[in-house]
This record gives C-alpha cells, structure tokens and sequence, in this order.
C-alpha cells in the first residue's frame, strides 16, 4: 500500500505540474468565423467594395497567413504591389496569361500555379507549383465578387487607381456571399456599439499590438496613451500620413471616410485610457484577437 | 544446431500462415469494395433519377446546424474526446505490446533463454486484461459518436461503406488470435510447435496493424479528405478514401509511437513489481525486466521526431493554412509544452540509464561523462522551451525596447530547438553507449583506434548540427531553414548506426564483467513510472493538436462543424481534458497491474480447525 501511495503521489505530482503549466499560458480561444451569407451588392460605392476586400483579406482569406514579413510568401502589405506586378509583367520570365495587373492578381487568386513567383514554389517543385490553395476553393472558397473586392484592395491600398468594375446589384447569376460583419456597409450602416466591437470592425489589431495579440506592422496600441494625447490619437486615425511613427512602414488606410464620428470617438477614447493599464487591459480577451485566432494568425515559438 | 530441412519447414508454416492471412484480408477488402461498387452503381442511378425529378443533389456532406447536433445537457464534444482518448490509449497498449513480445519471443529461441520466454508471456498478460477495456471504449465510442454526432457518422458511414464489415471482421480475427497467442503459450514453448506459436504472433500484429491502419484512415479522411469531391460527393472507392494524403504518415507514426508507449507502460508495470518484490530473485528480475521495457520505449521514442517531421511535413504539403494553424497558430503554445514533456522523458531515460550503471563495478570508467551530459541535457532543456515571445507588461515591454527579448529571442526559433533537440538525442544515445559499455572489457587490439573514431564521430556531428542550424537557421531565407533539418537528422542518424556498428565489432571476444541485477536505487524505479506519465499526456496532448487543427471542420474543407462546440478550446481547458484522461487512464492500468498480479495468487486450503487460509504466490 504503501508503494502505491508512493506511486499515485508522484503521478499526481507531474499531473499537476503540466497542468499549472498549461494554466499559466496565454489563455485564448479561437473563435470560429461565420457562415458565408448572401449579401445584397445594391447601393454599393468603391469605398464599400475596398473595405470589403480588406476585410476579405485579412479574414475569410486567412493572406496574412502566408503573405506577411516571414518569408512564406511576398509581403503584399508591405510591398508596392501593382508598381512590382508591373514590373513582373514585363518580365520575359513571367509564363502566365495576364496581361493586365488586376489580371494577374486574379489569375494568382484562381490558379496559384499559372507563375510562382522564384523562391516560393512548393519544396521540390523548382517553383512550379505554388503551396497556395486556389482562392475560389475550400478553406476560403470565396467567390468571383470577393475576389474581385481583394483585388480592388490591393490595388487601393497603394493610391492606385482601381480597375475592377463594381458589382452590379442585377447581377443575380453571381452568387456572391459575404461574411456578416463586411455586408454592413451595404446595408444601412450597424455601428459599433462598444470600444471592443469597433476595433473589431475595422481589424486595429491585424497590423498593431492590441490586448495579448502581438503584431508589430503598426506601432504598438496599448502603449498609445503614453505617446500621443487624445487629440493626436483621434488625428492618427482620421490622417495617418500625416505624421507617420518613425520606423513603421506608411500603409494606414485612411479611416476618416469608413468610421462614424461615434466610433471614432470610443476607438480614441479607448486607447487613450489603456494607457499605463494597458497590461491590465490586455487581460481581456478582444474581438480582434478572437478574430485573429481563428486565422491562427499570431506569433508564438 | 538445426538441419537446413527443419529450418525450410518453420519458416514455411510461418510463411503460409502470414500469406493465408494476407489473403483473407484482401478478400475481405476486395469483396467489401465490389459490393460498394455494385451498390454505388445502383445508388448512383436511383440518386440520378431523384435529381431528374427534384432536381436537388442528396450526395455531399450536409450542411448543419446548432440544431442538428442533439443537446445532451453536457459538452458532446468533451465526451466524445475523453472515451475517443480512453480507447486510443488501452488500444495502442494492446497493439503495441505483442510487437516486441515477438520480437522477445524470438530472442528467446535463437539464445536458448527462457527467462525471455516468460518475460514476454508476462508482457502478454497486461496485454490480455487491457484487451477488454479497450473493447468496453471502443463501444462507447461508437455509442457516444452515433448519439451525439448522428450526420457526421452518417456522412462518414456513406464515404467509407465496406470498411464498416472489415472493421468487426479485423477485430473478430484479433481476439481469436490474441487469446490463442496467450492461452496457448505453455502448450506451444518447443521444438516445431514454438515455430507454430511464433506463427500465430506474426498473424497477430499483422491484423493489429490493419485494424490501426483502419482505424487511422477515418482521422487522416478528417485531416485530408480523399476520394469525395469539394462538396463531399463520394466520387472515389471505399481504398481512395482510405488511402489519403495523410494516412501513411500517421500510420508509421502511430506505429512507432505505440511501441514507445507499450514499452513505458509495461517498464511501470515492471517497476511496480519491484519495488513491491520481497526476495533478491524477484527484484533480480523485474529489474531485469524494468531495463528491457525502458530499452524498448527509448528504441521507439528516437525515430518518433523523424517520424512526427514527416507528418508535419505532409501537413504542410497538403494545407499550408492547417500547418499554420498548428505550429505558428493559436496551437502554437503546445509545441512549447511538447518540449517540456519530451525533455522530461528524456531526463527520465538517461536518469535511468546513469543510475542502472551502479548494477556493475565497470562504470566507474565512465562515471566521469554523466555530468558533462546532463549539462548539455539541461541547456538543451533551457534553449528548447524558450518562446519567441512572451506577454509582457507595458513597463516590461519599455524596458526592453520591443516585443522580443533582444538575447533570448533567437533562441525561441526554431532553428535553435532543432539544435537543442538533436543535441539532447545524440547525447541520450552516449548515455545507452556508455551504459552497455560499462560491464565490458574491450579487447579487440584496435580498441583505441575504434575509441579515436567514435569520438570523431560525436565531434563531428555536434559541429553539424550546431553549423546546420546556425547557418541555415539565422543566415538563410526562411524558404531555406527546413534545409538545416535534413543535415542534423543525417549527423544523428549517423552518430546512432556507427555507434551500435563499432561498438558491436568491439564487444567481440570482450570481457564481461557480473552484472548484479537487482542492485538498483528504488529512485531508480520512479524513472520508469515518469515515462509512462510523460507518454500519456504527451499521447493525449498531440493527438489533440492533430485533431484541432481541422478548426472549425467535421472534414477538412468538406463538412462544416456548426456544433456549439466548434472552437478552439483555452490551454488551460485542453489541460484539464488531457490530466482528466490521463488519470482515468493510469487508474485503469493500476486495475490491470492488479488483475495481472491477482492471476498469481493461490489461496491456501483452510486448515480443517475452519481457520481462512493466507495467500501464496
């Protein structure tokens, strides 16, 4: 008997141990992205179908996933992307059939394989074939419309002018599906209703650190306040080129045509009064790190 | 010596009866698939004639709904995991043990030692008891599956068809061939009728590895589905679906995984019996019998990275997203637990290792080494769970002027765990190395050139690895890192075959020192019982990253989960769900080492005064 306590003591002992362990990890749960729906494509603007690719982006796309600073496949965000994909056009290496920069980004969209750009093909494949699942295809599976609205992104987010045409409302032989939280600038605008739900909406934490999820594409959020008066911090967001932290790339999209003046009021607000509570804060878990979780998209080891 | 006649004999019985074997089963598979194909052809026409109809298509995977899932007042999901873990944990125990009890089998007749002999049919009996439970889960599993998942079982009922009469046909064969393998092993221990034992062993892995092989092509139609179109059409035969891009992966890394597994257990049970042995004898022997299972568990357990590489690898092949999701995700944060696990089965089997030395005075010569190998253990430790990053607080954050710790930050890559990590193996390999050395006296007259040539090895390969990982890890493009793997796995693949080679061409005409088995620590002893722990939570922990990185999906891509259990659980949560099973697991092999060792009991007759009789062993 004697024995066996013995035994059962250390057993439980190492139990216990893993589990603190577990325990005193960063404690998230992933939340699961909506069912695509039918979205009503009428009184859409260029405005609109831009945000919606960026959402597209960022979400349901999982890009960031690959496309970002780690070398798994061209940083589109931090890249001049219609500017080089003018230049790979050009190029007499360049085997697809596009002819046109939104052509190509379709065509890389839709069949990941036509060109693989040198150094990010799949291992063995001497860049023939590009690791990237078709985006009409599952997980993504989005449809022409959203790749459309990506497309329209990508060209928007340099100041390029965009050459994808708007979806037609008629257009019904398009099935066009959309998450819940993009088909709200088609409908009457819903507005965020809490400081949470806005840097929600507009994905805050996909480019800075915010709460527990890190990202170091934008200057860091939870220490804002201790930087920049809430005058400045309202202005960051309404004008980001205008003054733009040293040692981070100029990529703000320009938020004062998107955010209601509510909005932009409780996101300044927010991030003005995390300030040194900014790690207190950071307890909590945000919709956007719920969102980015779900895309898997954080750093770890 | 045998006459070449008797041994063509043996080896034909053995071969006819693994070749019957091999056949049946290709019936039953081939029959199963005929019989799909002619009710497809069929289905096939009465769907087409609906669709004509109705022009709807009933084919695909569903689509469901919170509603569709049945409400059971508790998380389905956490029971279907905690009866699905259950099952996998007693079914790889029983798998895995009459692996190497075969191979123990063997052993015994080719060294005329039948103190292997019956340390194998020891083996079996933990084997035996466990067989039952694993049944007892197994139909709960199903139970739990039907009532709480009943479209997704459909569904997979549809893809799979045939398999399902394989399946019952496999275990049939299993159970049949277990309990002869055991019963009949004091009826079959010599001569031609041992070779007839070894026979129905042979059988009985065969059919345990299809029923593996089976059970694995269910998790990896999850993982990568085959056969069915986008929509979850069933468009390929009952083997395309079997045969996906993941199954073979997963089988060999289930396989050895098992091994692993069955060798830390039974090595507990062994424990367990010594430290709870009276007499020098039995200590003698289940010492004996604990370094024979520790030595199995560490043989499974050095492969196992190389085979987890290839699985992850193939992960990544077939959805970079799904390797994403696991290793740079939000599952990220278990790799960092995984290297706490595996550096503490590695503490364990080299603490084992140093300590059993004592058993021979001949390790004094080597005494020396254990120290400068427990440094590179624990830095190897240290390098492997540092994370790239960490929550800091904001004055933390200031203070180091960024996200990442400026020195400690390299070190959280991956590069410099693959270091860490074959570092550590190449070192727990020393340790066996000077381990079987210790109750020898080499004498071959070039023993300090083979000396010279191992250390050369060793030196070479720690410069391999270390430059490996260096200069592909930090001066590369990220594309490139994978590279410096291939290298490291090459030096310590290396370092192992010409250890065993040299050391093999040494030991001849040595000098063999007495070996007194018995004289170990009892601390010794609870090396042995870590293992089985480690394993276990390790087992439950990566299975469940395996299965968590489908996200929110029934079939990968294919069937939607809609569940209100659909996400991806906190640490913490997977933490209570994998030491919950984990000790419902150890309590239940706790039964079985007590069932096993109540077989041995005999109670005395009372004495006619009406007195109760005590037990005798």
């Amino acid at each position: 008997m004697k024995v066996l306590i013995q035994i059962c003591s250390f057993g439980a002992a190492m139990l216990i141990a893993f589990t603190v362990t577990m325990y005193s990890l960063p404690q998230r749960r992933g939340e699961v992205p909506p069912e695509p729906k039918a979205v009503d494509l009428s009184q859409m603007t260029m405005g609109d179908f831009v945000a919606l690719g960026d959402d597209l982006y960022r979400n349901r796309g999982s890009c960031p996933l690959c496309h970002n600073d780690l070398g798994r496949a061209p940083d589109l965000e931090a890249m001049d992307v219609v500017g080089e994909l003018e230049k790979t056009l050009a190029k007499p290496e360049y085997k697809g059939e596009a002819k046109t920069v939104e052509e190509y980004l379709r065509e890389s969209m839709v069949n990941p394989s036509a060109f693989v750009v040198k150094g990010f093909g799949k291992k063995g494949s001497n860049d023939t074939e590009s690791p990237m699942p078709a985006s009409d295809a599952p997980p993504a599976q989005l449809s022409a419309t959203e790749i459309d609205a990506i497309i329209a992104y990508l060209q928007d987010k340099d100041g390029y002018k965009v050459t994808v045409t708007l979806p037609e409302a008629s257009k019904e032989e398009d099935k066009s599906t959309e998450t819940a939280s993009a088909a709200a600038p088609a409908k009457p605008p819903e507005f965020a209703q809490t400081p949470e739900q806005a840097l929600a909406k507009y994905a805050c934490g996909a480019c800075h650190t915010l709460g527990k999820v890190e990202s170091v594409v934008g200057p860091d959020l939870n220490t804002v306040a201790q930087r920049l008066s809430l005058a400045e911090i309202r202005e960051s967001i309404i004008a980001p080129k205008a003054e733009v932290a040293e040692g981070f790339p100029d990529i703000m999209p320009d938020y004062g045509a998107r955010m209601s003046v509510g909005e932009l009021e409780m996101i300044s607000q927010y991030l003005f009064q995390l300030g040194d509570h900014g790690s207190q804060a950071s307890g909590n878990t945000l919709p956007e790190e719920q969102a980015s979780n779900s895309t898997g998209d954080h750093s770890s080891s | 010596m045998h006459s070449a006649t008797e041994m063509l004999k043996r080896y034909t019985i053995v071969l006819l009866l693994g070749g019957a074997l091999l056949l049946v089963l290709l019936l039953v598979l081939g029959l199963g698939d005929l019989a799909v194909a002619s009710t497809d052809a069929a289905s096939t026409q009465a769907a087409e004639s609906v669709e004509a109809v109705t022009g709807a298509s009933s084919q695909g995977a569903p689509r469901l709904s919170e509603g569709d899932y049945p409400d059971v007042g508790v998380s389905s999901r956490s029971l279907v995991w905690l009866v699905a873990q259950l099952h996998l944990f007693f079914a790889a125990l029983v798998l895995a043990v009459p692996i190497f009890v075969l191979v123990i089998e063997l052993i015994g007749i080719f060294s005329s030692d039948d103190r292997y002999d019956d340390m194998a049919h020891e083996f079996m009996k933990i084997t035996l008891t466990s067989y039952a439970i694993t049944a007892l889960f197994g139909g709960a599993l199903t139970i739990a599956l039907v009532l709480l998942y009943p479209d997704f079982m459909s569904y997979m009922t549809r893809v799979f068809r045939g398999q399902l009469l394989v399946y019952p046909v496999l275990f049939f064969l299993e159970s049949l061939l277990l309990y002869i393998y055991y019963y009949g092993w004091y009826a079959m221990r010599y001569g031609q009728r041992k070779w007839m034992h070894v026979g129905l062993g042979l059988l009985l892995n065969f059919v345990g590895l299809a029923l593996l092989m089976v059970a694995n092509s269910w998790s990896t139609f999850m993982m990568a589905p085959s056969g069915v179109d986008a929509q979850g059409v069933v468009t390929g035969s009952m083997w395309e679906a079997m045969a996906g891009h993941l199954w073979n992966p997963l089988n060999i890394h289930r396989f050895i995984a098992n091994i692993a597994f069955g060798g830390a257990v039974v090595g507990a049970y062994a424990a367990f019996k010594f430290l709870n042995a009276s007499t020098a004898e039995d200590r003698a022997h289940y010492d004996w019998m604990g370094y024979t299972a520790n030595f199995i568990a560490i043989l499974g357990f050095l492969p196992l990275p190389f085979a987890g590489y290839w699985l992850t690898a193939e992960v990544y092949a077939y959805s970079q997203q799904m390797g994403i999701m696991s290793m740079g995700g939000i599952l990220a944060w278990t790799f960092v637990i995984q290297a706490v696990l595996v550096c503490t089965i590695l503490f364990a089997a080299n603490y084992y290792l140093w300590t059993g030395m004592t058993r021979t005075d001949g390790a004094d010569r080597y005494q020396w080494l254990v120290k400068y190998i427990a440094i590179v253990m624990v830095l190897g430790f240290l390098v492997w769970v540092t994370p790239h990053n960490v929550i800091y607080t904001v004055a933390e954050k200031a203070q180091l002027g960024g996200g990442h710790h400026p020195i400690l930050a390299p070190l959280g890559i991956m590069p410099a765990k693959n270091i860490a990590v074959f570092l550590m193996l190449v070192f727990t390999f020393l340790s066996f190395q000077i381990y079987r050395r210790a109750d020898k006296v080499i004498t071959v007259p070039w023993k300090n050139w083979g000396n010279a040539l191992m250390v050369c090895i060793y030196l070479v390969a720690t410069v391999n690895i270390i430059f490996a990982g260096v200069y592909y890890g930090y001066y590369t493009n990220t594309v490139y890192k994978v590279g410096s793997s291939v290298m490291q796995v090459a030096s310590t693949v290396v370092v192992i075959i010409s250890g065993v080679v040299i050391d093999t061409l040494m030991f001849k005409g040595a000098e063999k020192m007495p070996v007194t088995w018995g004289r170990v620590s009892a601390r010794s002893q609870y090396a042995l019982f870590a293992l089985p722990v480690v394993f276990t939570w390790l087992m439950a922990l990566m299975g469940y990253v395996r299965s968590a990185m489908r996200g929110h999906w029934h079939v990968y891509t294919v069937m939607r989960d809609n569940s209100p259990d659909n996400y991806v659980p906190t640490l913490a949560y997977v933490g209570n769900m994998v030491s919950l099973s984990t000790v419902i697991f150890l309590t239940f092999l706790l039964f079985v080492f007590w069932v096993a060792d109540l077989s041995n009991v005999r109670q005395i007759k009372p004495v006619a005064s009406g007195l109760v009789g005590g037990d005798a062993r």
